[in-house]
């Protein structure tokens, strides 16, 4: 699949309960847009997560060409909810693609409401990621319950769903069909299309059939000893 | 039973809910925060009990009146907070009051990072607060264990009418792992009728908790008491796990996430043909000592790493005092909220060779 024509829009804005795989799906799609030839900006505005922000993942970033920003920039392992001035370069540039990684839940997606004026003006999508194991949004109702509660807090109009079922190492196939039922249950209720599946690069190949295109990933976020 | 994608601190959270958990107090301090986020949310709809303290010091005095009242009470926080609550948790064992404390510790000292530290070993098992006491430490390295730990922190300390720790680095309480909630091991448990400060229901007397005895005499029964109990405790809860260590050159001890990463730089290491384990304790306090003596004994073990999230190394002082100087010990220590790589843990085990051989 090609990143770009999945998420057409200029900006991304990932957000979702924490859990459920933002900053993995933020990573890998910067990742994918710069390799398709797009010009792109991550923003790291998770102020609720201390630890797993796609700050540490800079090198990584950088090297694929990416410019990376986060909140407490210069003070990157802090745990204040500072945002940086640059999110503004993404909002201007209209050359850029950005991706816009929120942190978890209500409490994290409120950084972006005081931006909503001038998101608004531009060419956009809220994306809400699913994620069928996480026992706060695994069913229809409290995943829109969620995702409502991420609107209101943003002003913001969710335009798009991500299915990022996973149980880390130990994601199968049917776990990604399990998140894609979920998926569709949710898309069902509110009319918001689903964009994707996302699957570890050896699991991808096996959900050709499901109706929607299939986002293969490679895991960037590790733990210490992975 | 299906998995579920858990965080840590929620997990704990969560777990202490489903063993019954009536009261939490606690004050948000990261990299622990979710636990209190998550009780706030979810002990109400259990109708439980849950306050966000004015500080730690009021947290663990507030466990202190319910849990004196024979309710189940826990409090949790990272490093800093716990030192604050050692006042409150000398008391607790002196009054014999039963409760769970979570530490999720970041580096120290002082208010240190928010990053994953172990440099609350010596607190935790040498206690910050004053007196003679112990109290049973429980230390996991997966999210798996974390849940199973605290609910059966809730029965050990029930067993023993004494606080239990459940001590953990920062990275256990902010990762992601899949869990299964299972049931944990079923403990005769005594009543709380005795002691409980309920009212006097009948009784002639009502009870009294208090650690409070002014007569020196008294005092050192009391005291002679609770070291039986800690001898009991330190029979029966020490817990430890050994992995490739039956042909061990090298026996690598840690606890934790340097435990995970340790497993890791085995593979590494045993695809070298360089043959290497892992003796992690389970319970900090009470230490597995005998079975350590007992491996760093056996012919093929030639030296032992120690590996912490510790510039000075604090578990290594019971290291030293399980292998009793029958082999070389040296030491591995990040800090600061730095973690040890694969790579480090890899080379330390290979100078560590390289000086036995």
């Amino acid at each position: 699949m090609s990143a770009a024509t999945v998420f057409s829009r200029r900006i991304s804005i990932i957000t979702g309960h924490y859990g459920t795989g933002k900053t993995e799906f933020s990573v890998n799609l910067a990742l994918a847009l710069a390799a398709e030839g797009e010009q792109v900006m991550l923003a790291d505005l998770d102020i609720v997560n201390p630890y797993f922000r796609s700050r540490e993942r800079r090198d990584l970033l950088e090297r694929a060409g990416i410019r990376l920003i986060s909140s407490s920039q210069s003070c990157a392992n802090a745990d204040v909810p500072a945002l940086p001035a640059e999110l503004l370069t993404i909002l201007e540039n209209q050359d850029l693609r950005g991706v816009l990684d929120i942190g978890g839940d209500p409490v994290g997606a409120r950084v972006l409401a005081r931006f909503r004026p001038r998101i608004t003006q531009e060419d956009y999508q809220l994306i809400y990621v699913v994620n069928a194991n996480r026992p706060e949004v695994r069913t229809p109702e409290t995943a829109i319950a969620y995702l409502r509660s991420i609107e209101a807090v943003t002003g913001l109009t969710c335009t798009g769903l991500v299915n990022n079922t996973h149980l880390c190492g130990e994601t199968t196939e049917e776990e990604i069909r399990k998140g894609a039922a979920l998926a569709a249950a949710v898309s069902g209720e509110t009319g918001i299309p689903v964009l994707c599946h996302v699957a570890v690069e050896p699991l991808a190949e096996h959900l050709s059939d499901l109706p929607e295109p299939v986002f293969p990933i490679t895991i960037k976020m590790k733990k210490p000893w992975e | 039973m299906a998995k579920e994608l858990w965080k840590g601190n929620e997990a704990i959270a969560e777990a202490a809910i489903r063993a019954g958990c009536d009261c939490y107090f606690g004050y948000p301090i990261t990299p622990q925060s979710e636990v209190p986020e998550y009780m706030s949310a979810h002990m109400p709809k259990h109708g439980r009990i849950f306050v966000q303290a004015e500080s730690e010091l009021a947290a663990i005095n507030m466990v202190y009146g319910a849990a004196g009242c024979g309710m189940r009470a826990m409090t949790s926080s990272s490093s800093p907070g716990i030192s604050l609550k050692q006042e409150g948790i000398s008391y607790l064992i002196g009054s014999e009051i039963p409760a769970v404390i979570v530490n999720c510790m970041r580096g120290g000292p002082g208010l240190g990072t928010i990053q994953p530290g172990q440099s609350d070993y010596y607190q935790a098992t040498r206690g910050g607060g004053n007196g003679d006491y112990r109290t049973v430490v429980l230390s996991p390295a997966n999210i798996q264990e974390a849940v199973d730990y605290v609910q059966e922190a809730f029965d050990i300390a029930d067993q023993y009418r004494n606080p239990v720790m459940v001590v953990m680095d920062g990275m256990i309480g902010q990762m992601m792992e899949p869990i299964e909630w299972r049931e944990i091991p079923k403990r005769n448990l005594p009543s709380k009728d005795s002691w409980a400060t309920t009212g006097r229901k009948g009784r002639a007397e009502h009870n009294t908790l208090n650690s409070l005895y002014i007569e020196p005499e008294l005092c050192d029964v009391h005291n002679q008491n609770l070291s039986r109990k800690f001898a009991e405790m330190e029979k029966n809860e020490v817990r430890w796990e050994e992995i490739r260590c039956d042909d061990a050159e090298i026996v690598i001890t840690a606890y934790g996430t340097p435990a995970r990463i340790a497993l890791t730089a085995i593979e590494v290491l045993r695809s070298e043909g360089i043959k290497v384990g892992l003796f992690r304790p389970i319970t900090l306090w009470p230490f597995p000592e005998k079975a350590l003596h007992e491996l760093a004994g056996k012919d093929h073990v030639k030296a032992i790493l120690d590996v912490e999230m510790s510039s000075t190394g604090q578990m290594i002082d019971d290291i030293r005092l399980g292998v009793e100087g029958q082999k070389p010990i040296s030491f591995l220590g990040r800090a600061g909220g730095v973690i040890p790589t694969v790579e480090e843990m890899v080379e330390a085990v290979k100078n560590t060779l390289k000086e036995v051989q």
